[in-house]
């Protein structure tokens, strides 16, 4: 057999149902490859090799009990029985870690699962361990976290996107084949982009939220990364589906055919003739790198010349998005923190004695910059006599922008087509003094989740050796349908060469002399100030 | 801190000026499980930390869920106050930072509460008295800090039972001029919260908490003066004095020149004064914002019928019949509709005694059977059926009014039976005429001076012959029977 850690999870699922392969081979292949990796990646912030055996002992077990009983036994397992999955550090996981990348929950354990957990073990997937990520979710480069940056395996010199930057370059670099991530204006579609692996942010209400850490409640969703799009649809299956735990969930029903995604890539393929794709002018913004522009519309164009068609819309709110984003996410992230206090759990700093004082000091040196920064934005946001002003005007524009998409459903297009990022990965430290630049790494994501659509990137080639990722934005609830876009999208892209590049730094993770994330950081950072200049805008 | 006046409810100030008065009441609401989760309510006397989970703790990740219980009892009590029930309505977090309150916002409702512009009428002394409710919305409760001492240091210890508890906020306008009115309203309340049986509103362990917003202002004017918040009455009796204390407090600081700052006062039940708790300088600032976990609740018309269709009779509702259909005077109906228990025992008894008077039945809830209950302070082991065969037998003549309280009296305190009771003690009364005769002929010839008495044109002397008739027979001869019996034979003999 093969490298292991290069099949997916549909080729896995296969095999396992098969008996060609055990999960506990599966899961010491993949541990092995992340225990070694991880030096020089800190893609993983905790690896549960105990708890990741045991779990595939398990599935083994199920698994050939199921191959005993008949076909309809083994048919009726999900495909996830026995493949691992790595989960962002914000998903509870009952009796471990959930840090969300912040010292201020150093030392607490979760004492329940999540939803999405609890659907992950009835399928029988095998938790590897915990993701590396941006602070609270608050950062597009994963550098914000409390535990150390997170480097791309194309390139480790450079970030891996964020928020979840962890899950992204963990499935990047072959540790696992499947991670969820979160997305609250981008942050699975950004990093997905960036590490050259598909990721879908679904429909508000699509996935549970209960036992997530929240950022924005109102534009927090969870979602796949894969290294294809069979992959993403058939962990989004075994996650979604409405959860009365989570009043925001939907009762909207989960298709079945999410797992029957075509396998040919003819069949695939077919899909695309007919099909209506827009454009939106206002994405292919100023400062896009023309790398980026080439690959996407050299996408558009491959879909184009398969059967689809292609038309430019305008979305014209796209512009107002970022603004309107940065006071509504840290408006709900004010609050969502505040119970952050150090009475409960988690770091406390209570040398005062007073407990106010405690707070501040808590407070204060719990969280990092770039999460205190958002409270103080969302506080001041919600302020008496700025709210009208801020928070109200803020949810009215976002009326507009999800109005701007109605427009295109309402036209009969099937999907957006847009860049995910306008650049590639940019270099570690290049960003981090500067929020604005940081922030706009999400303009062309953060819309969808202002008018709570799904939003997906997939590989689309590279620009000077780095990836590019090309954006599907759907209709609510059509994510099926996305993914069958982004397989046929696949199918015709089969057998470009691009697709059988390998992450090109990833030989040099297995040398433990290789320098991690952080000591590249600080040395960067060092000569950059040695030699007077700031980086790249 | 200036000297405290003397306010001895004496304060000439009085007379110069009038009080405006606002009433905010939280209710705990008598549901099963908490506002947004599924832990039991049964938290009095539970060990601390022993009624909550990752929701009501405010744990990461989780989220609330909305019990429909308690949205429904805050709607039926909309209902009862005529106030208007929003089609649509919101969740809206109150953030503020207090250890006790662990997700460092409280689940409330701003902009849009359930339930607004209603009213409540009832009696004071000086006649009707109606007052606007502002609105009625839901919210949860928050932990309690206990400070203690443990080994030797001060510490302050988080209970977090009462966390997500629901509580009912009803909010009045500032309508209230006295603290009668502010007594009664509170009453009036706990009475028609009571009757819907959204809780059990009892104010010594906090199921009902009353604050009131006591400002005054010279007569005549219109402006509204600098409002004090009044806390910590713990029953309906401390509400009263408590504001008129305050009143009186505010009208003798402002006659002595002083400035009436914001402050929230605490009630001394023991001093009978109010006390400095904190000050109120300006209003906090809650940066309330829309619940992004839970979305509108939209009440349909269906549902709302539902709710309005199961409402009971209320305690307006209820006086009216007692007076119109049963007769009774407005006394009594206030009497018996004021006091759950008696409620419950007259409605029982003319059920279980179809036949009988309900003034007689009324009489004897409203008379002896409260009388027992507030002496014993409890209600008793009187149940409905025996009541209704006591109100009987006295109604037949066959017991004594007088017998009958006695029984009445063992039966409050023993569960006995009524017609063990009469047996065992020889209640029976003597209603025969040939027994009565009998005995009537027998003290006649014994008291000629009396019979002579009367005959002479003093009335009086039959009740003395009544007496000594009573007491021949030990008291079980019907005293009315006696009477015409003798007024009869005497009259004959003329």
């Amino acid at each position: 057999m093969a490298d292991l850690t290069r099949l997916h999870a549909h080729e896995m699922s296969r095999l396992l149902r098969a008996g060609e392969i055990s999960s506990r081979a599966l899961i010491e292949a993949h541990l092995a490859a992340a225990e070694r990796q991880n030096h020089a990646l800190n893609a993983w912030l905790v690896i549960y090799r105990a708890d990741a055996l045991a779990g595939a002992d398990v599935a083994d077990r199920r698994l050939a009990e199921a191959r005993r009983t008949g076909p309809a036994a083994l048919a009726a397992l999900h495909p996830l029985c026995g493949v691992p999955v790595g989960l962002k550090d914000l998903v509870s996981v009952k009796g471990g870690q959930a840090t969300a990348g912040s010292k201020i929950l150093a030392g607490y354990i979760a004492p329940f699962d999540s939803t999405v957990t609890a659907r992950l073990r009835a399928a029988g997937a095998v938790i590897l361990g915990k993701t590396n990520m941006d602070e609270f979710a608050m950062g597009s480069s994963t550098e914000h976290s409390a535990y150390g940056p997170t480097a791309n395996p194309w390139d480790l010199t450079r970030v891996p996107g964020g928020s979840s930057g962890g899950s992204a370059a963990a499935v990047a670099a072959f540790h696992t084949p499947l991670a969820i991530g979160t997305d609250t204006g981008g942050s699975v579609r950004q990093p997905a982009s960036m590490c050259g692996i598909v990721g879908l942010r679904p429909t508000y209400g699509r996935v549970s939220r209960f036992g997530i850490v929240a950022f924005a409640s109102s534009l927090d969703q969870i979602g796949p990364f894969a290294r294809d799009s069979r992959d993403a649809a058939t962990l989004l299956h075994a996650v979604s589906g409405h959860d009365r735990r989570d009043a925001t969930s939907a009762p909207i029903p989960v298709p079945p055919e999410l797992l029957s995604l075509p396998a040919t890539d003819d069949e695939a393929a077919a899909y695309l003739r007919g099909r209506r794709l827009a454009l939106p002018t206002e994405y292919f913004v100023e400062g896009m790198e023309p790398g980026v522009a080439a690959r996407v519309g050299e996408a558009v164009a491959a879909m184009e010349a398969a059967g689809a068609k292609v038309e430019e819309v305008s979305l014209p709110h796209t512009d107002y998005g970022l603004a309107t984003y940065y006071i509504i996410a840290p408006a709900e992230c004010s609050s969502n923190l505040a119970r952050y206090d150090g009475v409960k759990y988690g770091f406390a700093d209570r040398s005062s004695g007073e407990f106010i004082a405690d707070y501040l000091r808590t407070r204060g040196a719990g969280f990092g910059p770039e999460v205190k920064r958002r409270i103080m934005l969302g506080t001041y946001a919600l302020s008496a006599g700025y709210y009208d002003a801020y928070y109200l005007k803020a949810q009215k524009v976002r009326t507009l922008i999800k109005a701007d998409f109605d427009a295109v459903w309402a036209a009969g297009f099937d999907a957006i087509c847009a860049p995910t990022s306008p650049t590639v990965a940019f270099p570690l430290g290049a960003r981090t003094e500067d929020p604005v630049a940081m922030y706009l790494s999400d303009a062309c994501t953060l819309p969808a989740n202002m008018a709570g659509l799904p939003g997906m990137s997939i590989p689309a080639g590279l620009s000077d050796g780095l990836p590019v990722g090309l954006q599907v934005i759907g209709a609510p609830w059509s994510e099926l349908s996305m993914l069958r876009l982004a397989r046929a999208y696949e199918a015709i892209t089969a057998r470009a060469t691009w697709r059988a590049i390998e992450p090109a730094d990833l030989h040099l993770t297995d040398d433990p002399t290789t320098p991690s994330p952080a000591e590249r950081k600080t040395r960067r950072m060092q000569g950059a100030s040695a030699k007077g200049s700031g980086g790249q805008a | 801190m200036t000297t405290e006046p003397v306010v001895d409810g004496r304060s000439a100030a009085l007379e110069r000026y009038e009080a405006v008065i606002g009433i905010e009441i939280h209710c705990q609401l008598k549901t099963v499980s908490k506002m947004f989760c599924g832990c039991s309510t049964a938290i009095d006397g539970a060990a601390p930390n022993s009624h909550c989970c990752p929701v009501c703790l405010g744990l990461p990740g989780v989220l609330p869920t909305i019990n429909k219980a308690a949205v429904e009892y805050v709607i039926a009590t909309g209902f009862a106050i005529e106030a208007a029930v929003a089609p649509t309505t919101r969740w809206d977090r109150k953030n503020y930072f207090y250890p006790d309150l662990p997700k460092g916002y409280q689940i409330s409702q701003y902009q849009l509460p359930l339930a607004a512009n209603g009213r409540l009428t009832f009696d004071t002394s000086e006649g009707p008295f109606t007052v606007r409710v502002r609105r009625a919305h839901l919210e949860e409760d928050t932990g309690r800090l206990i400070h203690d001492e443990l080994g030797g240091r001060r510490v302050s210890l988080i209970d977090f039972n009462r966390s997500g508890m629901p509580l009912m906020e009803i909010v009045t306008e500032p309508d209230i001029r006295t603290a009668e009115q502010a007594r009664r309203y509170a009453e009036e309340l706990r009475l028609l919260i009571r009757a819907i049986g959204a809780s059990d509103a009892e104010m010594e362990n906090g199921q009902m908490r009353v604050e009131a917003n006591v400002s005054i202002r010279p007569r005549g004017r219109e402006a509204f003066g600098t409002r004090i918040e009044v806390k910590n009455m713990n029953s309906m009796r401390a509400v009263e004095r408590a504001i008129a204390y305050e009143i009186e407090r505010q009208a003798v600081a402002i006659d002595a020149g002083e400035t009436i700052h914001m402050e929230t006062r605490g009630w001394d039940e023991a001093r009978q004064s109010t006390y400095h708790m904190r000050p109120k300088e300006e209003e906090n600032d809650y940066r309330y914002f829309p619940e992004p976990d839970l979305p509108p609740l939209l009440t349909s018309p269906e549902w709302l019928a539902e709710i309005k269709a199961r409402l009971p009779e209320l305690p307006a509702a209820r006086r009216a019949r007692y007076r119109e259909v049963f007769g009774l005077s407005s006394y009594d109906a206030d009497v018996l509709v004021n006091d759950a228990a008696a409620t419950s025992l007259f409605e029982a008894t003319l059920e279980a005694g179809p036949g009988l008077s309900p003034k007689h039945v009324a009489n004897w809830v409203t008379g002896e059977y409260l009388r027992l209950a507030k002496a014993a302070g409890n209600g008793g082991l009187v149940v409905a059926p025996e009541m209704a065969v006591l109100v009987k037998l006295v109604a037949d003549g066959i017991i004594s009014g007088t017998n009958a309280k006695e029984v009445l009296a063992e039966q409050f305190a023993t569960g006995r039976s009524v017609s063990s009771i009469v047996a065992a003690r020889g209640f029976e009364q003597i209603s025969d005429a040939g027994a009565l005769g009998a005995a009537i002929d027998t003290v006649l010839a014994a008291n000629p001076a009396a019979v002579a008495d009367y005959r002479a044109g003093r009335a009086a002397a039959v009740g003395f012959l009544v007496g000594q008739v009573m007491k021949a027979t030990r008291g079980q001869a019907n005293a009315v029977m006696v009477q015409t019996a003798l007024r009869e034979r005497l009259g004959k003999a003329e």
